[in-house]
């Protein structure tokens, strides 16, 4: 038992169950809250993309602007591996994870010596040329309309096949891919790997000189990074059953870097999750109330910024006694290079 | 052959010529000295030296390998480890976290990725070891930022050595620091120096006059004079570019 104990506490924390318990149960509660299903399949999606995108930006402290690149590509990658060759849920989000790494994995040869804002500016520039193109190439993208009537396929185990036609079954099947995401991440911040990535956050230079090649590492975090971009949005565009550009456009990758921001991913694992679902309730519950609901979620950023740049995560930390004082530095500092 | 060996090293940045012919040659299980008045050229003699600049011309020797040009990875890889005059630690992490980033174990599986690194007790006992070997036992825990500076300045020793070198370069390893914090730390480096090769670069006269197998004299960008203190404190060029000033 005690094995078993152990070999569980290694792989899940509490606040891992925990995280999951309410969201395991949130198709109970969210109509009673007069919120809706699909909401719920929305949030899940945003996450899994925010903790990919805040391995980059909280852990090493790479800030990109142009993520949402990785996540068209993947949704358009699974619609057409759906439509074009045919439909099949696993190897569909294989497929939209592969390419959606491979075009990281690109991108990031471009970037990986540089940091603060040129790395910034760059992720910018090839964002926009990965949007553009989304909204050129018309006969492989469908132009601005997006690629039309994707379908959900079933998923099949064994011999048994669920439908995922309905926002529910959807939801629980996007939350366990989180659920997956969270474990896989939670190891790799703890790694070697994932502590190598903070030291070259805190101090590149130095991690160079024990001996590290920063580029190496900094090129992996961005196409993992990208991977599971791209994985949240092949499970985006069968939310949407659809994948259109608006996703790979400036504002939505500056959406992603103001959830993560703002939920405190530099001080937080759970950064991004807080701002994912922070995010939401403020369009669907501010949205009800005023349609310039933005402009207030805006505010909310700049206030976090000035005031509070560890986030709604750091403050709690605060609150609770367990702060690390971490300095939110890495994106506002000013590369050299 | 020694060691470490530096043949006609030349680097310009613009019209500023910064270091014109410089030929330095380290032995091993030594205490070898660089002094200089601020400015001579000798932090950019160590960044060229391990790499973090390219010379122009000049070739650079270590163990009878060529290394002149390769990037500071492959150039610590090799087992050249330096200190900053600059402190460079990494802030965020504790003590003892510091250290084992820089434990040759742990970066041989850098790219270990589902392996806990807190986990691994042996690399945590390692780096425990060299943190009491620099005088910071019983701060494992504490962040790396909230030291104080001589505790930082003994840290950043620690994690050069952590690195297991074979050569220890230390940039103005007492920088910044008083009269008592000076004298501990000279303790520490001549409790290092049974073990390791090292090299020290100072503008402290008197730290390395006491420590040192042999001195070079670096000024204008130039090695001006090496050899024995004893032999330099007779030299007529150190005495007038430096020396007298201090004695």
């Amino acid at each position: 038992m005690d094995a078993l104990q152990a070999i569980v506490g290694r792989w899940v924390s509490r606040e891992m169950l925990l995280f999951l318990l309410v969201l395991v149960t949130l198709p109970i509660w969210i109509e009673p809250f007069g919120l809706y299903q699909y909401l719920g399949v929305e949030i899940v999606i945003w996450m899994i993309y925010g903790f990919g995108f805040n391995l980059l930006l909280g852990y090493s402290g790479l800030p990109s602007f142009g993520h949402g690149a990785f996540f068209g590509i993947g949704a358009y990658a699974f619609g057409l591996f759906q439509v074009q060759i045919f439909e099949n849920l696993l190897l569909g989000i294989m497929g939209a994870v592969a390419a959606s790494f491979v075009a990281g994995a690109i991108v990031a040869c471009f970037l990986s010596h540089r940091r603060g804002i040129y790395f910034a500016l760059m992720t910018i520039a090839f964002g926009q040329v990965f949007w553009f193109i989304a909204i050129k190439w018309h006969a492989l993208t469908g132009g601005e309309d997006g690629l039309l009537n994707i379908p959900r396929p079933a998923l099949e185990v064994a011999v048994t096949s669920v439908g995922l036609g309905s926002n529910v079954a959807l939801f629980y099947f996007a939350l366990s891919v989180l659920a997956v995401v969270i474990v896989v991440l939670w190891r790799l911040v703890h790694s070697p790997f994932g502590k190598v990535l903070q030291a070259i956050r805190q101090n590149e230079t130095r991690a160079r000189f024990v001996g590290y090649n920063v580029w190496l590492f900094k090129w992996a975090a961005f196409s993992l990074s990208a991977a599971i971009a791209g994985l949240a949005g092949s499970l985006f565009s069968m939310a949407q059953q659809s994948a259109y550009p608006d996703v790979m456009s400036l504002h939505a990758s500056g959406i992603i870097v103001m959830m993560t921001l703002i939920g405190g991913g530099f001080v937080s694992f759970w950064g991004p999750a807080i701002g994912v679902a922070v995010y939401f309730l403020a369009r669907d519950v501010l949205g009800t109330m005023t349609e310039t609901w933005l402009l207030w979620f805006g505010l909310l950023f700049v206030l976090v910024v000035l005031f509070k740049p560890e986030g709604i995560a750091g403050a709690w930390q605060q609150y609770v006694g367990t702060g690390s004082h971490r300095r939110v530095a890495s994106l506002f500092r000013l590369g050299r290079k | 052959m020694a060691l470490f060996e530096a043949h006609g090293i030349h680097k310009r940045f613009g019209h500023q010529v910064v270091l014109e012919q410089i030929n330095l040659s380290f032995e091993s299980n030594q205490l070898s000295g660089v002094i200089g008045p601020n400015g001579a050229g000798k932090t950019t003699c160590f960044n060229v030296l391990t790499g973090r600049f390219k010379p122009d011309r000049g070739q650079v020797l270590f163990d009878g390998e060529d290394i002149t040009g390769l990037a500071p990875n492959g150039i610590a890889r090799r087992g050249i480890s330096r200190s900053f005059q600059i402190m460079s630690l990494f802030d965020e992490y504790s003590a003892l976290e510091n250290l084992l980033i820089a434990l040759p174990e742990v970066r041989k599986r850098g790219f270990s990725m589902m392996r806990r690194l807190d986990a691994d007790s042996e690399a945590a006992d390692r780096a425990s070891c060299v943190l009491a070997r620099v005088g910071l036992a019983g701060s494992e825990h504490r962040r790396a930022g909230d030291l104080a500076y001589g505790e930082r300045r003994s840290l950043e020793i620690g994690v050069a050595l952590a690195a297991e070198p074979r050569l220890l370069l230390l940039d103005e390893p007492t920088s910044g620091l008083g009269a008592d914090a000076t004298a501990r730390l000279a303790e520490l480096v001549r409790s290092l120096k049974s073990d390791y090769s090292i090299v020290v670069i100072e503008h402290d006269m008197r730290f390395l006059f006491d420590l040192a197998d042999t001195i070079s004299v670096i000024h204008w960008g130039q090695v001006i004079a090496s050899g024995t203190p004893e032999a330099l404190r007779e030299n007529k060029w150190v005495r007038r570019s430096m020396l007298g000033r201090v004695e």
